[in-house]
């Protein structure tokens, strides 16, 4: 099993005509066959969209229309920062169940609006500033190297797009593997966070243990050490390794992601770490140990 | 991206909110001019830094006794005579760090009879994904050791956006402040022009501390800080013209015009590496093995080989620098793109330092084929562990 997304997840692309876009669809297609369905171009509808290996997809006008045509449940956004908030609307009105925004650079206040409509939609958006999920052998969406993964048991969930990346690749040198890992993204205001993944690791039986990764800034880590300790109260608990990144970063400053940073006396390292270790999660203090770390949890 | 106290105030008088009249100069010598514009006879001159703690602070050019960066004059005389003292000196406070910061400009206010100080600031909330009024009837005063000693003194309002600042708002707000009689009334336009500038302007954060209940019982924003969302900057030209140069880091202001992010910091070891946490984390871990990191380094997903060269260039131009540790985990960004723009600026600058490389992810093995072939004394790493290990060792060398 997996969790969000699986072989049968049919993916739309916004913003496949740009660079970035076509890429990564390549790349998914070139991944176990991700069914990526279909990119979205306001003025491009009816044409096709050709990778550099002779691949094609079709090129819909509106993602409501990619949806009725393909069947779509999923779609992935990799239009640019300025117009990023308005294709995750376009998305949430069209009833997308999955949105994935791998956009770096957002506005806050738009995604104050975003999240404003979220609220009160049935859709599930994952980001922005995320670089996606990946489900080893059956789904890649965003821009995760596919290389790295093995099939195996570690639910993996990151605030930071390249620690994702450390925690897949020691898990696989560790022949543990992954059932799913979800980068849910660095900026302040964001759709998943990190207690809706933990439930869906606690309730997915292939996975047995799960990798926590997050960094300074807000009080995301908090919440969710509280939501495991209220979990392992009701005896829902899996073994966990984890990292914060930021131990080092100076008060005041905002370190590359828009929502990494100290301030108002809130966000330290320190005391995310203090919360994570106080839900019985084992923090490393190396983020080149995550998969090493691990392996002691599990040994006991 | 911060702005001076003073622009601060212009720009929300643009909102209606009622400020003080005042003036900002750069040289002593416009210091009669603005204080006679000015209604008197209680004048404050305020130094103009990007850092809070102003009041309390020290100039380091004068004795400890000299008065701090917020003065009070009571004739234009006494103005003059502050202006001379505070102009061009280095000013220490709480935020500064020991360097402090020059005082390049001064801002002359008409003075006011405080009744109350109060605290009002606007900010994402990110727990609920809203902007938030945070307020307090302790103003005045650091508002993290409030919250500290006394957090049941602070109240969070959080705005619906699609609302707005609502009438029951504005009542929790002026009750949470205490406030009475026309300070009520004054609230009623001032929290939502407040709103209205936090939004349309894209702010990060809106402090007003104090703000203050005068003795007329009418309400002051008599300072304010204000930060910008960087990432809206692209939409707000007016906002862009407010940056004040002077007050950054030489090497922060180059990194940003490549849209690099980039944090100097006090250590040896220069880091470039994609990806925020991995940033951090690559900081981490030279501190884990004894070192301090030079800076922080994002180049960013969609970094191209100029961009990379630019970062690996302000990097080595950093003279504290006594090696380089490159760290990509590549993803969005290529890893044959960073070893061409590491190549590419290695020929352009030279490399007097030792520089050790860890690559790994997307197109792995045409970037270090990249690095292999250049014939660069370029150390490769194995694994993030490895990579931390060698930097350290070969500065220590």
């Amino acid at each position: 099993m997996s969790i969000i997304v699986n072989k049968d997840t049919k993916v739309l692309v916004q913003g496949l005509t740009g660079k970035t876009g076509s890429f990564h669809t390549e790349q998914a297609l070139a991944y176990y066959g991700t069914q990526m369905v279909g990119g979205i171009h306001p003025s491009k509808g009816g044409t096709n969209w050709t990778g550099s290996k002779g691949e094609t997809l079709p090129i819909f006008a509106s993602v409501a229309e990619g949806k009725e045509k393909t069947g779509a449940d999923a779609s992935v956004i990799y239009v640019p920062p300025a117009g990023a908030a308005d294709a995750i609307i376009e998305a949430i009105d069209a009833e997308i169940p999955f949105i994935t925004c791998i956009t770096e650079g957002i506005p806050v206040m738009d995604m104050v609006r975003v999240k404003a409509k979220l609220d009160k939609s049935k859709s599930r958006l994952l980001g922005p500033n995320c670089p996606g999920i990946l489900t080893p052998e059956e789904c890649k969406i965003g821009i995760m190297p596919g290389s790295i993964f093995r099939k195996g048991s570690v639910g993996i969930v990151s605030r930071s797009g390249t620690l994702t990346y450390e925690a897949v690749f020691q898990t696989s040198n560790e022949g543990l593997g992954q059932t799913t890992a979800v980068g849910i993204g660095g900026d302040p205001v964001k759709g998943t966070e990190f207690i809706d993944v933990l439930e869906m690791f606690l309730a997915d039986d292939a996975t047995t243990s799960i990798i926590m990764i997050g960094e300074i800034g807000g009080s995301a880590e908090e919440d969710a050490a509280q939501f495991l300790i209220d979990e392992a109260k009701k005896g829902r608990k899996k073994p966990m390794a984890g990292f914060i990144a930021g131990r080092t970063a100076p008060k005041g400053r905002t370190m590359g992601h828009a929502g990494a940073v100290v301030s108002g006396g809130k966000g330290d390292a320190e005391s995310k770490i203090a919360a994570m270790e106080a839900a019985g999660i084992k923090v490393s203090p190396s983020p080149a140990r995550l998969g090493k770390t691990l392996v002691e949890v599990l040994k006991g | 991206m911060n702005i001076h106290e003073y622009q601060a105030k212009a720009l929300l008088k643009g909102y209606g909110a009622p400020v003080a009249q005042g003036v900002a100069i750069l040289k002593a010598e416009e210091a009669e001019a603005a204080a006679k514009q000015l209604p008197g006879p209680l004048y404050v001159v305020k130094s103009q830094i990007h850092a809070g703690g102003r009041g309390k602070g020290k100039f380091k050019e004068l004795g400890p006794d000299a008065k701090g960066g917020v003065r009070l004059a009571k004739s234009i005389e006494e103005v003059v005579a502050h202006a001379k003292d505070m102009l061009g000196n280095t000013l220490v406070t709480a935020q500064t760090g020991e360097a402090g910061k020059q005082v390049n400009r001064l801002y002359i206010e008409d003075g006011a009879d405080i009744a109350r100080e109060l605290y009002c600031s606007l900010l994402v909330d990110r727990s609920v994904g809203k902007v938030a009024f945070v307020v307090s009837t302790e103003g005045g005063m650091d508002i993290e050791a409030v919250a500290h000693d006394t957090p049941e003194k602070i109240h969070t309002i959080a705005i619906d956006p699609e609302a707005g600042v609502t009438a029951d708002d504005v009542a929790k707000i002026a009750s949470a402040l205490a406030l009475e009689g026309v300070a009520v009334e004054d609230a009623k336009a001032l929290f939502p022009a407040l709103y209205k500038a936090f939004n349309e302007k894209d702010m990060a954060l809106l402090e007003v501390n104090p703000l203050i209940v005068m003795q007329d019982g009418h309400l002051r924003v008599l300072d304010a800080k204000m930060s910008f969302d960087g990432n809206a900057l692209f939409r707000h030209d007016d906002v862009k013209a407010l940056r004040d140069e002077t007050e950054e880091d030489a090497k922060e202001i180059e990194a940003s015009k490549w849209d690099l992010a980039y944090v100097a910091l006090d250590g040896n070891i220069g880091c470039m590496v994609n990806g925020a946490g991995l940033a951090m984390a690559t900081m981490d871990i030279i501190k884990l093995y004894g070192k301090e990191p030079a800076n922080f380094c994002d180049v960013g997903g969609g970094a191209g080989k100029e961009k990379v060269a630019a970062a690996f260039k302000i990097i080595t131009a950093d003279p504290k620098v006594e090696g380089i540790l490159v760290n990509i985990f590549g993803g969005i960004m290529k890893c044959d793109v960073i070893a061409e723009g590491v190549v590419a600026a290695v020929q352009e600058v030279g490399l007097k330092v030792p520089l050790v490389v860890r690559l790994e992810g997307t197109n792995v093995e045409l970037g270090k084929k990249i690095l292999n072939e250049s014939g660069l004394a370029i150390t490769a790493a194995d694994d993030l562990d490895d990579a931390a290990k060698k930097i350290v060792a070969a500065i220590q060398a």
